[in-house]
């Protein structure tokens, strides 16, 4: 190619275009900044990012969390585990509760498929380690002293099975239990 | 065979059938909650509606209830007519308006065929806004879990328990609305097969206690195909296994043996394998010291020593067979009672020279007369007695058939056969829980059974000698019992090895050879006292007394015990002495009992859930039950310590050996009775499409958290070079080989339901045949080798009481009874007299009596009977903690 027809060709017709270009990036000076001081300055994150899963408490401060399984079943990588177990006045709850955060990919399954909104997962990936297993959080971890982002729910008020301090006909929608032994209609 | 269409597609069915069941069997997927393959149909949920239609020309059709229809040819029905599945869908809404949703914390769910029905109908939202009924559960015992909201009141409950398991405390209360499935107070469930109400109720108000102790999902179990290990008759079981440790015993469909149900000490006796007294580490002394170390040791005391082994009627095939080879055959001895021994080889004789067949457990059902002799099956051999059960409605069903009744048609059929039943003759020692389904029985002690028995053979062929001195009402019994069983054309004689007497059988197996000859169906059943007792025996091998024997006298020196404790087989002061005089006691065994607290060294045996092994039942079915999860620790299967062991000392040909498959092919060639072993199940080599079949579902969880806590980074997944099994979720998907199916399911049957989709037909044996390999079969054109030595009458004798074992299904075994709910059902220590025995000794219920049993002392609180014949005394067999002594035998008291 003629090497003089394109100088000439930057010099004369796209002088402008540089200028333009160079006015732009100037103009952005004053513009707002995208690029934040991150980690001295916060990212701010809606709602319902899925970052950091926590498990919950009702209202009543209870655990949430009934040990069904779900979760852990829903989990595309298996990176749930648990044991649930039971309190002497039968209500359910997981004796460990173990989540591989190496594993997970943050999909949401778990909070989809939890019966109880015990399980959610929060605006919150700051969970960086040297040490991969400091990943692997155990139920210490995990629980936290509030119901999240899904205030009001109590599983148990709903359920029919009975719990300490909810007897059987306590739930909402029921009927006080039968009397077996009446035949009056 | 008539053909019917279904959504206008022909298909050709079996006719006498209802549609329900054919549409199941050709794979519809029609839902259903009343209706069961064991229990016929009752038409009570209102479920399975399809649409009929007159003819071809008929475009508007009728509803009508699947389960009541029979099939007919030229039937014209619709499964997804638009209308009946509408009429489906509401029938699920209905039952679900005051369910009180409690998936969540539900035993069932993972595997609720109340969930699986309102998914396939495709009920999902709560349209009712009024308040939900609600009950208060019982505590019923520590088998069952009781939760009755969750109830749809479909009656299959009752109707298991009552009509098809003879139980008689749970039953419906109430009315309307409110009806309630319950006992009249809370208590434990009588009946013996009450587990079976986990998998019979569709819903989750009978759940599995033991399981809800650490409740892990049906898709979260490691699950195998396994054998009970608890008694003789070798029922099919699917044992899951979570975080090391086995969780759940359930029913493993097998057309031949158990059918759809197992019996109490088989569901929840497996609690053993997860005992604190389990042995996981090798000792020397008491010191606790790893694989090589044990290896080194015991293959130096096996070198240095003059050897005995001695093997175990609970341990396999294999295990056994490995020993017998370790020490040689002349050193290998049964590690049974000799009483027990010789009775073993007797049922042997009897089901081989004989002419005549041993039935299977199904056959039983559908025998048409049955004469027990000295057994007390509900207590010996569950299932065998609930196959019994079912018998005696062969006869009545006759006069349904002639009614043009379908077998099925359970409501009908019952009506008209309201109590009748077919002839049933029991006689035993003691009471026993059939006789409320009895034609008559005879109490009496092992000697007399004996007599009645050879009488009825003598009545049936005269051939066999007759009995002298018979009085005149045991003769009449006789000649009743002979005319039953010769006009049957089915009929079987149950008899076995728990009352201890050799005269009971033999009088057991005249009657039988007898029949057979008229009737070319008539069948023998002997029962034996645990799992593998006809594999050990069929193995061949000496007496215990003789290993004693051969040590006290000095012949030799060092012995290996291979899971057995000899205290419960021999009398403690002989068992003492003789080890004591051993230089070396070696012990292979999973739990800690008295042998093992004597020994040198113990080295840890897997349990049947980590071992890989054949049994053979009393049938002669040789079964295989396959490792569920890999043993934790040095733990590992006895047979594989022995061919470590044998590499150590140089035992060429046990080298050989390398795993599994070697050793079984072994027992095939050198066993002339356990030939053809190797062929129960598929070799270790077998693929379906290049791939293993899994023994976990493909929804199995967590597994890359469940071990993240020891390290992130996930172990590699166990290999097994013993099965065609995998211990991962990846494999074939599709229906296995019978033999080696881990589990049921199928795509929307998440319950036990789904194996509808394994059989050839519902109901009916699984697809390629039920598994298990007949070992026995009888010599069919020999002459009855009749016996002749006939017993005196037996006669009390003064100060002296004729001691007779009596079995208790939770508490007899010694496995099961290590855990923790069988052992709260177990019965506490006793000796039972007469009543007429009792006031003369001036003994009163609940009062200490002291005896002595060939120099075994015994003080034991007195249960006072009327049934027990006077001048014998019952002792209950194989209690925890009660002495043994070789029974039958004289207890001497002293006034
Ligand atoms: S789904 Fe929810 S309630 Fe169920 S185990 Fe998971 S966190 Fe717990
Ligand atoms: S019975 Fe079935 S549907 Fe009902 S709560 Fe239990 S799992 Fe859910
Ligand atoms: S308890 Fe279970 S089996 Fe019995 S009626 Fe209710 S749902 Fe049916
Ligand atoms: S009958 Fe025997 S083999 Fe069958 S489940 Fe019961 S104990 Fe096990
Ligand atoms: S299954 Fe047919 S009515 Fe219940």
């Amino acid at each position: 190619m003629d090497n003089r027809l394109l100088t000439m060709d930057i010099t004369e017709t796209n002088m402008f275009s540089i200028i333009q270009s160079m006015w732009l990036t100037f103009l952005h000076m004053f513009h707002k900044r995208e690029t934040i001081q991150y980690p001295e300055e916060k990212v701010k994150l809606t709602t319902r990012w899925r970052g950091r899963i926590v498990l919950t408490r009702d209202p009543d401060m209870g655990e949430r969390c009934v040990g069904c399984y779900l979760c852990a079943a829903a989990c595309p990588v298996d990176c749930i585990s648990l044991q649930a177990t039971e309190d002497e006045h039968g209500r359910r709850y997981p004796e460990f509760f173990r989540i591989n955060f190496s594993r997970c990919i943050f999909c949401g399954y778990c909070e989809e498929a939890c019966p109880t909104y015990a399980i959610q997962l929060i605006p919150d990936f700051e969970m960086g380690e040297y040490n991969r297993q400091n990943l692997v959080y155990e139920k210490k971890d995990l629980l936290i002293d509030g119901q999240g982002k899904y205030p009001g729910y109590n599983y148990y008020k709903v359920a029919g099975l009975a719990i300490g301090g909810k007897d059987k006909g306590e739930a909402e929608h029921e009927s006080p239990p039968v009397d077996v032994k009446s035949l009056l209609p | 065979m008539p053909t019917i269409y279904i959504d206008n597609k022909p298909y050709e069915v079996k006719s006498g059938k209802n549609l329900l069941e054919t549409c199941l069997s050709l794979g519809f997927d029609l839902p259903y909650f009343c209706w069961h393959p064991a229990l016929g149909s009752v038409g009570a949920c209102r479920q399975c509606a399809v649409k009929v239609y007159k003819d071809e020309d008929d475009k508007k059709g009728r509803l009508i209830m699947s389960c009541m229809e029979p099939v007919n040819d030229k039937q014209r029905i619709s499964v997804a007519d638009p209308e009946a599945s509408e009429f489906r869908a509401n029938v699920i809404e209905w039952l679900m308006t005051n369910h009180p949703h409690d998936c969540a914390v539900c035993d069932e769910g993972g595997s609720c065929h109340l969930q699986d029905m309102t998914v396939m109908t495709g009920h999902a939202y709560r349209r009712f806004r009024y308040d939900k009924r609600t009950y208060r559960n019982q505590d019923l015992g520590p088998f069952l879990n009781h939760e009755m909201n969750r109830c749809i009141q479909c009656y299959r409950c009752v109707r298991y328990y009552r009509d098809y398991a003879g139980g008689h405390d749970l039953e419906a209360f109430a009315s309307k609305n409110n009806v309630y499935f319950g006992r009249a107070e809370d208590g434990p469930l009588e009946s013996e097969f009450s587990g079976n109400l986990a998998e019979i109720c569709p819903t989750g108000v009978f759940t599995d206690k033991t399981l809800k102790q650490h409740y892990t999902r049906k898709w979260d179990l490691t699950m195998a195909p396994s054998v009970c290990q608890h008694c003789s008759l070798g029922c099919n079981t699917i044992a899951g296994e979570r975080y090391g440790e086995l969780r759940l015993i359930s029913n493993r469909y097998n057309g031949e043996v158990n059918g759809y149900f197992l019996c109490d000490r088989g569901r929840f006796g497996y609690e053993f394998t997860n005992s604190e007294d389990r042995i996981r580490q090798p000792f020397i002394g008491r010191k606790p010291v790893d694989r090589t170390a044990i290896l080194h040791e015991v293959a130096q005391a096996v070198k240095d020593g003059k050897v005995i082994g001695v093997g175990s009627p609970r341990a396999s095939l294999q295990s056994n067979f490995a020993l017998k080879k370790l020490v040689g055959e002349d050193h290998f001895y049964h590690g049974v009672s000799d009483n027990e021994h010789d009775l073993a080889e007797l049922v042997i004789k009897v089901l081989k020279e004989g002419p005549a067949r041993t039935p299977s457990l199904h056959e039983v059902e559908k025998a048409d007369a049955v004469f027990i002799l000295g057994e007390d099956l509900i207590n010996t051999a569950p299932m065998l007695g609930l196959a019994v059960r079912q018998s005696v409605k062969q006869q009545p069903m006759k006069q349904v058939t002639n009614a043009h009744i379908p077998a099925w048609h359970d409501a009908a059929a019952r009506e008209l056969m309201q109590d009748s039943k077919g002839p049933l003759f029991i006689a035993t020692v003691n009471t026993t829980k059939l006789d409320d389904i009895a034609t008559q029985t005879y109490r009496a002690a092992p000697d007399e059974v004996a007599r009645l028995g050879f009488a009825v053979a003598n009545l049936l062929d005269p051939t066999v000698p007759p009995v002298k001195n018979l009085p005149k009402e045991i003769q009449q019994l006789a000649g009743e019992i002979a005319k039953a069983l010769s006009e049957a054309e089915r009929p079987v004689i149950i008899s076995g090895a728990s009352c201890e007497s050799q005269s009971v059988i033999k009088a057991a197996a005249n009657i039988a050879w007898a029949l057979q000859k008229k009737t070319a169906q008539a069948g023998i059943v002997l029962t034996l006292p645990e799992c593998n007792s006809l594999g050990l025996a069929m193995m061949g091998g000496h007496r215990l007394n003789s290993a004693f024997d051969c040590v006290l006298n000095g012949h030799c020196d060092t012995v290996i015990i291979m899971e057995n404790d000899l205290y419960r087989h021999g009398k403690a002061s002989v068992v003492n002495e003789f080890l004591m005089k051993c230089k070396k006691v070696i012990v292979f065994d999973h739990i800690v009992h008295a042998t093992i607290e004597k020994a040198h060294m113990v080295m840890p045996a897997g349990t049947f859930a980590e071992s890989d092994g054949t049994l053979v039942n009393n049938e002669g079915r040789a079964q295989r039950f396959f490792q569920v999860f890999e043993a934790t620790d040095a733990v590992q299967e006895s047979w594989r310590w022995i061919l470590q062991l044998a590499a150590l000392t140089g035992n060429q040909k046990i080298t050989a050996w390398k795993n599994f498959e070697d050793l079984t092919e072994a027992i095939a060639k050198e066993e002339k009775l356990l030939a053809g072993v190797e062929r129960v199940t598929p070799s270790a080599a077998y693929r379906v499409a290049g791939q293993k079949i899994p023994r976990e579902p493909h929804r199995y969880s967590g597994r890359t958290a469940m071990l993240a806590n020891i390290s992130v980074s996930e172990p590699k997944p166990p290999v097994d070079p013993d099965s065609p099994l995998s211990y991962t979720m990846e494999g074939f998907r599709g229906l296995p080989p019978s033999s080696v199916i881990p589990f049921f399911w199928s795509p929307g049957w998440n319950s036990v339901q789904s194996v509808n989709k394994y059989q050839d037909e519902v109901g009916a044996s699984l697809r390629g045949g039920d598994p298990g390999l007949r070992l026995i079969e009888p010599h069919l054109n020999g002459r009855a080798p009749y016996f002749t030595q006939i017993p005196e009458i037996f006669t009390p004798m003064k100060d002296h009481l004729w001691t007779v074992p009596l079995h208790h299904i939770f508490g007899s075994e010694e496995l099961s009874v290590r855990g923790d709910a069988i052992a709260k059902r177990a019965p506490g220590h006793y000796v039972m007299i007469n009543v007429d025995d009792a006031v003369q000794l001036k003994l009163a219920e609940g009062q200490n009596f002291e005896f002595e049993i060939e120099g075994q002392p015994y003080r034991l609180p007195v249960t006072i009977s009327t049934s027990i014949p006077r001048g014998v005394a019952g002792l209950p067999y194989g209690l925890p903690g009660l002495p043994f002594v070789d029974l039958p035998a004289w207890a001497i008291f002293k006034k």
